[in-house]
């Protein structure tokens, strides 16, 4: 896939993800809004503006990958997935019912273009990882792209895994955090604190960049300056709002695993126009 | 064999050792397989890999959890990924990341778990893998090996470099008995009879095959007629040699180095029960052992011989008694 989008086109595409993500999850009638929400700008920038793939040829082995370990926000990568061409869109709002390709956590045997099944947090990143690593040994030009949740790198093997990519020097691997700052039970400060956040990953060996994640030139340099980045892996900290486009779900706990009502939903709709 | 010829049991080298061993040779062949290893590398013998094949080989360092996404990882994109380290940590501490990285995929990677069942001896229970058979069988996909010597050992590592999808292989610390001549051939979810019998079936895997043998000779000597079963893949378990042994000798007593609940007894048990109902009776453990040296602890706990021949008397007189 050739990447020639402008900054408005980009900008229209992260609207309708915006658009789809609020209906998909309100006819599910459940699902997570905000962690979706906040991570649009990110994957749309990867997948419009980034990175190396073909929707005609999904198991293309020089690829770039995709992780979404937060697999929880799944309506973002269904959204942005259909919009690349690999799913149907007409079908989004078939999601978590029975039978539907569009399951509650993205799931490889439903839609083999996936890169991994993920749902269980904490994993992402050592599978990337290992994709990384043996797209090293394979001498190809693959990326690995692996987007965390900011409650999600809580988990332990987070930093085992970080200890691993920055000892065997994995520099074809991007770990986004989305730092929403909020997580299930609430506020991520509260719960379990991860400041100082950039200074933990440096002084695990990764190059970090912090950034404004809803703001895409400046992902677009992000990635770029990742990509020179040589003998170290990447952790991008994408500052971000839970719910972000919708008023009444930005920075409202409630809208992590709660779907919107039909009355809702026409208000996001309005504000997403 | 016919009954009346007896097995040398030599001692040979230990079942890790041929797992290390036939890797090299394997890698030599195939460029795709790769290793992780999580500090263990010189007890479970990919050290000898790492020797020769340095680009091929991740350090995880002590972190099971993140060696299993890794190879995950590298068997996602081509690779055939062995992970390795004593099994009750990679089984119990990776056993998550096996679940959703490995088997709910279906991704092809190989996790060999050494110094299972309380063989290890002197380290005791926090080291003794006794709930790896049952967990690994748990996982949907996986194909669980579980070699009683070197001979099987080499072939079932190459079984399982051929087999696309995920395999457990249980492998063991001490020296084993030779069971098998070099050319024997193995084949993924047969077992081998190894010893014709009519009053009652010995059904073992692993260590207690040996064991099953010597008991053999035990009851031969009173005139009892014992079939010798090698169940060198407990998933998928051969049902027809299973069902057969059952309606044939009407008696099994099923041995193994781990815990009876949720072991190779219980999944023949339901083959069984399925097909021909027959008396039997399990020799494994009920709870974790302790210290000392791995004869002691095999004596203490049951796993030998003597026990085994003791079970069977004990079927062949359910049995009998069930007919009067």
């Amino acid at each position: 896939m050739t990447h020639s989008k402008s900054l408005d086109q980009l900008q229209a595409i992260a609207k309708r993800v915006r658009r789809q993500i609020v209906e998909m999850i309100t006819t599910a009638k459940s699902g997570h809004p905000g962690g979706s929400l906040s991570a649009v700008e990110i994957l749309v920038t990867l997948y419009f503006d980034v990175m190396r793939h073909d929707p005609k040829n999904p198991q293309w082995p020089d690829r770039d990958r995709f992780l979404l370990s937060k697999g929880h926000a799944a309506p973002v990568l269904y959204a942005v997935m259909a919009e690349a061409g690999y799913v149907p869109a007409d079908q989004l709002n078939s999601l978590r019912k029975l039978g539907s390709i569009y399951q509650g956590h993205p799931d490889k045997r439903f839609i083999p273009a996936l890169d991994a099944s993920t749902g269980s947090l904490g994993q992402g990143l050592s599978l990337g990882l290992g994709m990384a690593a043996a797209a090293r040994l394979d001498k190809s030009p693959t990326r690995v792209y692996v987007v965390l949740g900011d409650g999600e790198i809580q988990e332990g093997q987070i930093w085992e895994a970080a200890m691993f990519g920055a000892f065997h020097k994995i520099d074809n691997i991007v770990a986004i955090v989305d730092y929403n700052r909020i997580q299930l039970d609430g506020f991520v400060k509260d719960i379990m604190e991860l400041e100082p956040l950039a200074a933990k990953w440096q002084s695990f060996g990764w190059h970090v960049i912090e950034l404004d994640g809803h703001d895409i030139p400046a992902l677009q340099k992000a990635f770029a300056d990742a990509a020179k980045v040589k003998g170290k892996p990447v952790a991008l900290i994408a500052h971000t709002v839970k719910g972000k486009g919708v008023s009444f779900m930005e920075n409202n706990p409630k809208f992590h695993g709660q779907a919107p009502t039909a009355a809702e939903l026409e208000v996001a709709l309005k504000e997403l126009a | 064999m016919p009954a009346g010829m007896k097995f040398e049991l030599k001692t040979g080298v230990a079942t890790r050792e041929a797992f290390g061993k036939t890797l090299v040779e394997l890698a030599r062949e195939n460029p795709d397989i790769v290793v992780c290893d999580a500090d263990l590398s010189k007890s479970t013998m990919t050290h000898w890999f790492a020797a020769e094949f340095p680009d091929r080989f991740f350090s995880c360092g002590i972190a099971e959890a993140d060696m299993v996404g890794i190879g995950a990882g590298l068997a996602s994109s081509g690779k055939i990924a062995f992970v390795a380290s004593f099994s009750c940590f990679v089984l119990n501490k990776g056993f998550e990341q096996l679940r959703v990285t490995a088997a709910y995929p279906n991704v092809n990677l190989k996790v060999v778990g050494t110094h299972s069942g309380i063989s290890i001896g002197e380290d005791g229970p926090s080291q003794m893998s006794i709930e790896d058979t049952s967990l690994a069988c748990s996982l949907p996909g996986f194909v669980v090996f579980s070699p009683a010597d070197e001979v099987s050992m080499r072939a079932l590592v190459r079984a399982a470099v051929q087999h696309v999808g995920p395999v457990f292989i249980r492998a063991g610390r001490p020296k084993v008995p030779i069971i098998y001549s070099p050319g024997q051939q193995f084949e993924m979810g047969k077992g081998i009879t190894l010893i014709e019998g009519r009053d009652v079936t010995l059904m073992a895997t692993g260590l207690m095959v040996s064991e099953s043998i010597k008991a053999q000779e035990i009851l031969e000597n009173e005139g009892i007629s014992a079939r010798v079963i090698d169940i060198h893949t407990i998933k998928p378990l051969d049902a027809s040699l299973i069902s057969k042994a059952a309606s044939e000798t009407g008696a099994i007593v099923v041995s193994e180095e781990h815990l009876v609940d949720g072991g190779l007894g219980v999944r023949v048990a339901q083959v069984v029960a399925q097909t021909n109902p027959c008396v039997m009776e399990f020799v494994g453990l009920t709870d974790y052992a302790e210290s000392g040296s791995p004869e002691d602890l095999l004596r203490k706990y049951g796993l030998v011989a003597p026990n085994i021949a003791q079970m069977a008397r004990k079927a062949i007189a359910r049995k009998k008694k069930n007919k009067s």
